[in-house]
């Protein structure tokens, strides 16, 4: 079994290295127009009137008026309109598109367009949020008793974090080309989720499933930012399709891109601790706040992934966890690769890094106090089923980094710093068994086809896909067909997010595949779909938030090393070290891949990505202002993996798409902590940030 | 304005604003497609094409920079020796992922090769540190660079 994890080249490396590769700026349809988006320059305004010039031939202008059915995104809290009605809530916001055949042109007319607002108080803070009671959404839930418990407290400390924004900076900007035909449309773009755009348009044309068809273009990059925002601009080229009678695309500009899509939440998490006379941790009070933005859209769900990530690894017997997502006029926050897990993961591991130093404990040794175990129930009274490998974690990152050694010698402006972190694997709660993702191999001759709405985004899942299936059905991996999806083909797999292809995909194309080897010679053609069933064992009610949030966690430990320069106050990172219970690595080049990018990722939130939002608008808004991390900035990580097999994942594969994101900035601020002996209540952990610390 | 220059060793002519961003000539009138825009400011390096034999942003290059120069894009670059064992190195070292930053950082590279046959890591990380990919976190292109340069040492080729 373990072969399969040896890496094998990548199927779809080759095109890509050559520049062959069509994404959706490269593709061209016959007659297109191009379309450029006039957007909202108030962070909150009734729009009074808008003045449009007189347009030349063959350009037009498709607003609100033109959507026949619902002016409302399909997303999970369904509040974005494709088009401002009357109103705008933040600065960015679509108001109407300018369509026609050439750039020049539209851009010339945009510039004439005259938009006359009536400003309304905006609400610009998170503080001012809270202050007027203006959330999307709030939960609590509690374990054991935490009232009594702080009664019985013998201490009783209190701590706060914050983390800042962050954009994708996928590589390839947000694009889409929508076309009418016959009746029918159909959108092209890069995108996660081909069935959510599908849903999405639908409901904003108001037909039905049979006259809309979307289909995935190679996507190049997307770390969830792809999610649920495709699904606006998919709408407005629809319509604008529709109203032409012409193809229309829409690709956006790096910087409006940066300005109008979706971003991780800033957070500001507190925490009260209670402690027993032995200074151990008796309970624990955690309130996690997510500035949401504008619209709700998938906000609600990222919080629940952030309550349920709460405590990391650690089991505290008496816990209350709370939440809200507060509304600002600001541009909507949504999904980035983790989900509200790094927000949760920074400030738990942060606050019990902080307690060590308080205890005078060394953080690794006090932190195993409390990490939990196999059987022990979670923070929502779930199973941890799985063996809990966090001891072979900790022995492994700790001899390849040196971490004890280090620590104890550790002096003033040179440190290192651990965490330790989990990812719930899947969709949160209900997700999967309501979404019951179903997929298809379609044999023909000799080969097989493997239908599903999982997308290609740069993670490898053609080539991790195709590897399980040609496994399971004992045929070369050249044999094993997949194409960009088109849900007139492919059946609703689920969306590309919560690191789910493999295990939840996958696994259902292993069995899919072990069926059809079953059956190879009743045919040439042979069809064998398979819809996902939650394994059994799995309880939870969604209204009490009690049970398994998740099916089956993965598991890591960082440990990063930093110097920081006595005179700057610059970060230099020394080294990186990683180890992960990723189940079992599909193809391990692959999820080497994932971890170094994610880790990347993850440090550059974590110092030098920088995005401060100022009377509603943001202020770094192009790639010079906004810094992501270059091939200078890092050196390499060294990486290694745990086996754990997972019963009911594909090979034993679990989850590994997000969780090398989660640890990175911890492990970082740790070490600075540890480097300079000041606390570290903030990420991104910034040179000024470091000066206003250490002058108190 | 009429400019003529050497694209993927070809001469042709174009007529056409001087302003004009080359990424767009390369992109619209010649169908270029590997030359990607990923910021239009310089920042990205997703559209590095080679002028002159070295490595620039084509979306800040005007038109009438041009005049009279040789431009390969890997469009040309591709149908060579050197490329092909890149290519072969980019794969087995996992350097690529969601593929968009690839063309920009394979023509880098050329360049870089082109001044330096036997670069060490920090000289291929100074080369490429224009070239920003979201992805990898960058080692693994480094190696597949890496890899590259041994193999042609041990086929004793000078590359
Ligand atoms: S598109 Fe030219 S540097 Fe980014
Ligand atoms: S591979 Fe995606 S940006 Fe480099």
């Amino acid at each position: 079994m373990k072969e399969i994890s040896k890496p094998i080249r990548k199927v779809d490396d080759q095109d890509k290295i050559e520049g062959k590769v069509r994404y959706i700026a490269d593709i061209e349809f016959e007659g297109m127009l191009f379309a450029k988006t006039l957007r909202s320059g108030r962070p909150r305004a009734r729009i009074r009137s808008i003045e449009i010039p007189e347009l030349p031939d063959g350009y037009f202008i498709v607003d609100a008026n033109d959507i026949p059915g619902k002016n409302r995104v399909k997303m999970v809290i369904n509040d974005h309109p494709f088009f401002a009605e009357g109103e705008v809530n933040y600065i960015g916001e679509p108001i109407l598109l300018v369509v026609g055949p050439k750039k020049e042109t539209i851009f010339e007319i945009i510039e004439k367009i005259k938009i006359r607002y009536e400003d309304l108080n905006p609400i610009l803070t998170m503080e001012d949020a809270e202050r007027k009671g203006k959330t999307f959404i709030d939960y609590e839930f509690t374990k054991g008793d935490p009232d009594k418990a702080f009664e019985m407290a013998e201490k009783v400390i209190e701590d706060e974090f914050r983390t800042g924004y962050q954009e994708h900076i996928y590589l390839e900007p947000q694009g889409v080309v929508g076309i009418c035909e016959d009746g029918k449309v159909t959108i092209y773009g890069a995108m996660q989720c081909p069935y959510y755009v599908k849903g999405a348009v639908m409901e904003g044309l108001g037909w039905d499933e049979d006259r809309v068809r979307v289909v995935q273009t190679t996507t190049g990059g997307a770390f969830g930012g792809k999610e649920e925002y495709p699904s606006i601009i998919a709408g407005q080229v629809v319509v604008a399709a529709l109203k032409t009678g012409r193809p229309v695309q829409l690709i956006f500009d790096r910087d409006e891109d940066i300005m109008v899509t979706t971003k991780r939440h800033p957070s500001v998490t507190e925490y009260r601790v209670g402690l027993d006379g032995n200074g151990r941790i008796t309970v624990l009070d955690i309130n996690i706040k997510l500035d949401g933005g504008a619209y709700g859209g998938l906000s609600g769900v990222v919080l629940q992934r952030a309550l349920f990530t709460a405590t990391g690894v650690y089991n505290i017997p008496n816990l209350r966890v709370r939440g809200s997502v507060l509304k600002t006029n600001k541009v909507p926050s949504g999904a980035f690769r983790g989900f509200g897990a790094p927000q949760a993961i920074f400030g738990i591991e942060m606050l019990m890094h902080h307690l060590a130093e308080k205890l005078g404990r060394v953080p690794l040794d006090f932190k195993m106090d409390y990490a939990l175990k196999t059987k022990d129930t979670t923070s929502t009274g779930g199973i941890i089923r799985g063996e809990v490998k966090l001891p072979e974690i900790i022995k492994e990152v700790e001899k390849m980094s040196d971490y004890r050694r280090k620590h104890k010698e550790s002096r003033k402006f040179r440190g290192i710093g651990l965490s330790l972190f989990l990812h719930g694997c899947g969709f949160t709660g209900k997700g999967e068994e309501s979404i019951k993702g179903k997929v298809t191999l379609r044999k023909k001759g000799k080969d097989v086809e493997i239908l599903t709405s999982s997308v290609e985004m740069g993670q490898g899942a053609t080539t991790t896909l195709r590897k399980i299936v040609s496994k399971s059905l004992s045929i070369p991996i050249t044999q094993v067909l997949y194409d960009n999806p088109d849900t007139e083909r492919v059946p609703d797999s689920g969306p590309t997010v919560a690191s789910r292809t493999v295990m939840i995909v996958g696994g259902l194309l292993d069995s899919a595949a072990k069926e059809l080897r079953e059956r190879w010679d009743e045919g040439d053609e042979i069809e064998v779909s398979k819809i996902y069933k939650h394994p059994g064992y799995i309880k939870w009610d969604d209204k009490l938030l009690k049970g398994d949030a998740y099916p089956e966690y993965s598991w890591g430990a960082n440990v990063v090393e930093v110097e920081i320069d006595p005179i700057t106050y610059e970060i230099e990172v020394l080294g990186i070290w990683a180890v992960y219970d990723i189940g079992v690595a599909i193809d391990e080049r692959i999820i080497q891949g994932q971890i170094e990018g994610g880790i990347t990722q993850g440090l550059g939130y974590a110092t030098i990505e920088v995005m401060d939002s100022v009377d509603g608008e943001l202020v770094q808004r192009t790639l010079t202002d906004y810094k992501i991390p270059t091939s200078m900035d890092f050196p390499k990580i060294e990486s290694k993996l745990v086996r754990n097999p997972y019963k009911y994942g594909p090979y034993g594969a679990k989850c590994a798409g997000e969780l090398p994101f989660v640890g990175a900035a911890p492990a970082l601020a740790s070490a600075v902590e540890n480097a300079l002996s000041v606390p570290i209540n903030r990420i991104p952990v910034t040179p000024e940030y470091l000066l206003e610390v250490l002058s108190g | 304005m009429r400019i003529e220059f050497t694209l993927n060793s070809e001469s042709v002519s174009i007529d056409t604003e001087p302003q004009r961003r080359l990424l767009d000539i390369l992109r619209e009138d010649f169908r270029l497609i590997s030359v990607k825009e990923g910021c239009g400011e310089g920042e990205c390096g997703a559209c590095i094409i080679l002028l002159d034999g070295k490595a620039v942003n084509s979306c800040l290059i005007p038109a009438g920079r041009i005049k009279g120069s040789e431009v390969i894009t890997l469009e040309g670059y591709r149908e060579t020796e050197r490329f092909r064992i890149l290519m072969e190195s980019f794969e087995d070292a996992g350097a690529v992922q969601c593929g968009f930053c690839t063309p920009g950082i394979i023509m880098t590279v050329e360049s870089l090769l082109r001044e330096n046959s036997n670069p060490t890591e920090e000289e291929i990380k100074k080369a490429l540190s224009g070239n920003l990919c979201r992805c990898t976190g960058y080692s693994m292109i480094v190696d597949g660079v890496v890899r590259a340069v041994k193999k042609v040492k041990n086929d004793g080729k000078s590359i």
